[in-house]
């Protein structure tokens, strides 16, 4: 497979604290990648990295290259960058207006005002985060009324709406329940067809159950990196293997 | 010394603030109910419709009322929208540096200096240096920068109350900041910064010393053509018939200060019933 991003000596700090260490690694085309470690192991900072989120907070710096398609992203309009990386947060951010708008929401600013056209990226949005059979009566209902894993996959076709090549999820089921979870699950499992995916997460059976590879991030330094089934069944690293077993973390 | 039980010092210090809150309402009603005892007689179709007569002791007090109504409305027009786009600079793209901390440090000053210092300034720079004359336009004009610092700091809190994550979900689509701004942040912060507005407009309703110089007449039989005429304002017309003129009904001094206290509570009113109408509806 084709290899979609590459980080090269990644280092990123807010103000003094450095949160991730001179990381190195590639994700490829279509896969998920999942990311494990306990908290502040620098995941959330790597994945905002890409996006480009974190040049929002002033006490951001960082040294190194990711590069998507082997374009460097620092040389990329944010804006374009951030339309190509589609974010799904850890709490649902649904905004307050309708399940339609919320969907709606992204093509619109970027220029799209044909009410047909709009109509049908909705529908495929919301299939596509297999939501649409839920909501498909209500588009016009306001966006909060809908169940936490409801609003999770609805910000996920939000996602979509704008045409992502990769989607990074931080931490999406956190706040949900068993059942949710693995419909979100499901609808990873669905995407990765189409998109690539990184994955953020705190449940470590979760990155067994969705990713293709996955990484474990220790105190912002990358510890492992291999196919989810080396790094659960037979890990390099003692950290790796306490961490899976749930021996510390 | 006497010993009490945790209940009993618990009922008495419940006692105290309590009666200490209520002593807050007391000077409203008092102020209220003077002012509607002696005024209430002087409210007459003809008082709020017609012209000063008989040298203020008769007629009515339409000049003042229309007067006040041009200024606040200049003044707000004014204010409104340069209060909002600066608190949503300051809010959303200010860095923390030198000149972002002189403008946060200059808006606090603004809002310490005493309004009659206002007037001041307002009659050197509007009324002579520019020429405007004493005007309504000069009047707003000083009003305005007298409103600008509460305005500011009413809309800052209004969008500071849009939650972070909502700027965040909108950027992360490759929106852009201003089109999250107006499509995401100021929908939400509106009903936040109408407050503020209302308040503000109610507020400098009732402002006496910044127009003393800058826009206020002793006595305009007619009404205001443009914004460059002087004209009567409540506060300051008020002011003139309780002080100033000799033998004067007493329930006419009262009647007019009935009116601007409508006015006021009337918009204060309107404030909160929006905030509330807003807060039903919000959905976060």
């Amino acid at each position: 497979m084709v290899e979609k991003i590459l980080v090269q000596g990644l280092n990123c700090w807010f103000g003094e604290s450095h949160s991730v260490k001179s990381l190195t690694l590639e994700v490829k085309e279509n896969e998920i990648l999942g990311i494990i470690g306990p908290a502040n192991s620098g995941k959330t900072t790597f994945l905002r990295t890409i996006n480009r989120l974190n040049d929002l907070n002033e006490r951001f710096r960082m040294k190194g290259s990711i590069k998507i398609d082997s374009e460097d992203i620092s040389t990329l309009d944010p804006e374009v960058l951030r339309k190509r990386c589609g974010m799904v947060f850890a709490l649902p951010l649904s905004l307050p207006m309708s399940v339609y708008d919320n969907v709606a929401y992204g093509p619109k600013r970027h220029g799209n005002n044909d009410k047909k056209g709009l109509d049908e990226i909705v529908e495929k949005a919301l299939k596509a985060a297999s939501l649409w059979h839920e909501v498909k009566d209500r588009l016009n209902a306001s966006a909060l009324k809908l169940s936490g894993g409801q609003q999770q996959r609805l910000c996920m076709a939000r996602t979509l709406a704008v045409e992502p090549e990769i989607i990074l999820f931080d931490e999406p089921c956190s706040g949900l329940d068993p059942i949710s979870t693995a419909k979100v699950e499901e609808t990873m499992l669905e995407l990765k067809k189409k998109y690539t995916i990184v994955l953020v997460t705190n449940n470590v059976k979760q990155a067994s159950r969705v990713s293709d590879r996955t990484a474990f991030f220790l105190m912002g330094e990358l510890i492992e990196i291999d196919v989810t089934q080396n790094i659960f069944v037979s890990p390099k690293d003692k950290r790796t293997e306490d961490y899976v077993t749930g021996r510390f973390g | 010394m006497i010993r009490l039980d945790p209940k009993r010092s618990q009922n008495i210090a419940f006692a105290i603030l309590l009666i200490v809150t209520i002593l807050i309402i007391v000077p409203v009603l008092l102020i209220i109910g003077v002012i509607v005892k002696e005024g209430y007689s002087a409210i007459t179709w003809e008082f709020l419709t017609g012209m000063p007569k008989d040298g203020m002791r008769g007629g009515g007090i339409l000049p003042a009322i229309v007067g006040t109504l041009s200024i606040v409305t200049c003044a707000i027009c004014i204010t409104l929208p340069i209060g909002v786009l600066a608190a949503i600079y300051l809010n959303e793209y200010a860095k923390d540096n030198l000149l972002t901390r002189i403008i946060k440090l200059s808006i606090v000053n603004l809002a310490g200096v005493p309004s009659v210092v206002y007037g001041l300034f307002g009659l050197g720079l509007f009324v002579m240096l520019l020429k405007f004359g004493v005007s309504i336009i000069a009047g707003a004009l000083t009003l305005s920068i007298m409103e600008l610092p509460v305005i500011i700091t009413t809309s800052r809190q209004a969008l500071n109350s849009v939650p972070y994550s909502f700027r965040e979900a909108s950027l992360s689509l490759g929106v852009s900041r201003w089109q999250t701004i107006a499509h995401v942040v100021l929908p939400n912060a509106l009903p936040g910064i109408m407050t503020g507005a209302i308040l503000s407009i109610a507020r400098i309703s009732g402002e006496t010393a910044p127009i003393l110089f800058t826009a206020a007449a002793f006595y305009v039989p007619r009404l205001p053509h443009s914004v460059f005429d002087q004209v009567m304002a409540l506060p300051y017309h008020l002011y003139i018939i309780s002080t100033q003129i000799p033998n004067m009904p007493k329930n006419i001094t009262y009647g007019t200060a009935l009116v601007l206290l409508v006015m006021v509570l009337t918009m204060s009113l309107t404030a909160i019933v929006t905030r509330y109408y807003f807060r039903k509806r919000k959905k976060w």
